[in-house]
């Protein structure tokens, strides 16, 4: 109640990046981060790099969750990343990937900045628990 | 602006300095610091009050579906053709369960993607009652003090936290879905009382001729009952919740009648008008001193928000001096004293402190 009490709470932003459509995962994952008690910023379909990057810096998120099934990582996941860095937004954001993507590209998203690569059939409560550990406080 | 600074701690003052400086990072930061709380954040919030005061801020709400974050994002990318910049902050339910929320308004702000001055936040409630209203007036005053032209908040007609969240703003905008039975559920929600201007949006659907001719029943219904009640004071025909009616008398001069404006917000027909019904209302706002007045009532409640909090706060602590909440219950539960004498106990000492001085 009181005035000064800290009201901490994760906020995620959940984003699909690419030109596929399937967006089934981005919304299990958001309906199960808010379960969790986190704030869950969803941007819907086909974000680009620099709209991702626009609204990981405004909303001030936490984490950063990137969907992406296309394949097309190698390229799309720098772009945010360079991104963020130039707003200054990148040392205090978890970013994680989710999607399918080979154990090679894995390896060099983590060397990016990349905190976490989750592939298909990863639990849930995996998930969250990774957040819970890893998301830098404000 | 190292007059502000000087009263708060290192990390605050380089932050507001960033905000200043238009620092988008710092903007977001600091809002975020207005929503945890954090140690500090009335510092920093007090330390912008003096650049504030330039911004025009409207709230825009309406139920579920009627088109709110669309009319915000056309709006916006309407301001920002004609070279203004804009803040937005959206705001949504939160889950009373867990806390956590899905915030999705961002999907609609297609129109400004990548654009940075916009500034989109999305706002929850969280936990306290009357947080968000307070949290959501100190945001308004972040974006305010970094320069923002245009201010929205957008928010969804639901209940009384809404409501007053909506107050914040200087013009009040409420979205009426065309044939949807809605226009009923405002009247309930005291919805109508609140709306400087009324948009009709979806309006190429079959019924929205109906639903403004409803409206503008509803909409002189509430003047006719407003003029009876208030016996012949006009000010209050157009009550914005009350209280600030009742701070100016001399408005008798000219008065505000709601306007009606069509939109389809997903086309961007009828945004041009809807902005210059804004604009219009803001001139009438200006000219009849009302903005005056509205911006007192505003600072009185945010004053008395702030002091509510406080003694509560001052109480809490008193309280557990006394043995903590339970041990006063039980004494209420054993039929030894009763919740009124146990209030005039706890309070007694404060009561004491304030007639010395």
């Amino acid at each position: 109640m009181s005035a000064d009490s800290d009201q901490q709470s994760i906020r995620c932003l959940v984003a699909k990046v690419g030109l596929d459509g399937h967006d089934r995962g981005a919304h299990v994952i958001a309906r199960a981060f808010r379960d969790a008690g986190f704030e869950v910023i969803y941007s819907g379909l086909h974000n680009a790099p620099d709209e991702i990057v626009q609204a990981a810096v405004q909303e001030d998120v936490n984490v950063l969750g990137i969907s992406i099934l296309s394949g097309a990582h190698n390229t799309l996941v720098p772009k945010v990343i360079e991104g963020l860095k130039e707003y200054d937004a990148f040392e205090d954001t978890l970013i994680l990937v989710g999607g399918v993507v080979p154990d090679d590209d894995k390896a060099e998203l983590k060397e990016m900045g990349v905190a976490e690569v989750f592939g298909p059939g990863t639990p849930m409560e995996e998930t969250i628990e990774f957040v819970r550990e890893n998301a830098p406080r404000r | 602006m190292t007059g502000d600074t000087g009263r708060i701690g290192g990390e605050h003052a380089d932050l507001l300095d960033d905000l200043l400086a238009g620092k988008h990072r710092a903007l977001a930061r600091v809002i975020t610091k207005i929503e945890n709380r954090d140690p500090g954040y009335r510092d920093l919030v007090s330390a912008l009050h003096d650049h504030t005061g330039s911004s025009e801020v409207v709230g825009i709400t309406g139920s579920p579906g009627a088109g709110k974050s669309t009319l915000v994002d056309k709006v916006a990318n309407y301001y920002r053709e004609r070279g203004e910049t804009v803040g937005v902050i959206a705001v949504d339910p939160s889950s009373p369960f867990t806390g956590g929320a899905v915030l999705g308004d961002r999907i609609r702000m297609a129109s400004n993607v990548g654009d940075m001055d916009v500034f989109f936040r999305s706002m929850s409630a969280r936990g306290t009652l009357g947080g968000l209203s307070t949290a959501t007036t100190d945001a308004v005053k972040a974006l305010d003090a970094f320069g923002k032209d245009k201010i929205l908040i957008e928010t969804v007609g639901a209940g009384q936290n809404e409501i007053d969240v909506v107050k914040t703003a200087d013009t009040v905008a409420v979205l009426v879905p065309p044939e949807s039975g809605d226009n009923v559920q405002m009247l309930k929600a005291g919805i109508l009382e609140i709306g400087d201007v009324f948009v009709v949006n979806k309006a190429d659907l079959d019924g929205a001729d109906r639903t403004v001719q409803e409206l503008r029943e509803m909409l002189h219904m509430r003047d006719d009952r407003a003029a009876t009640l208030s016996t012949g004071h006009h000010g209050a025909s157009r009550s914005q919740g009350g209280s600030e009616d009742s701070e100016d008398g001399d408005d008798e001069r000219e008065r505000w009648d709601p306007r009606i404006v069509e939109t389809v917000a997903k086309d961007g027909d009828g945004v041009p008008e809807f902005v210059e019904t804004l604009a219009d209302h803001r001139a009438y706002l200006e000219r009849s001193g009302r903005l005056e007045a509205k911006a007192r009532t505003r600072y009185a409640e945010e004053i008395r928000n702030l002091l509510r909090d406080d003694v509560g706060e001052l109480l809490e602590d008193e309280i557990e001096r006394r043995g903590g909440m339970a041990e006063l219950v039980a004494g209420v539960m054993a039929r030894e004293t009763d919740p009124y004498s146990v209030a005039d106990e706890v309070i007694d000492p404060l009561e004491g402190c304030l007639d010395d001085s």
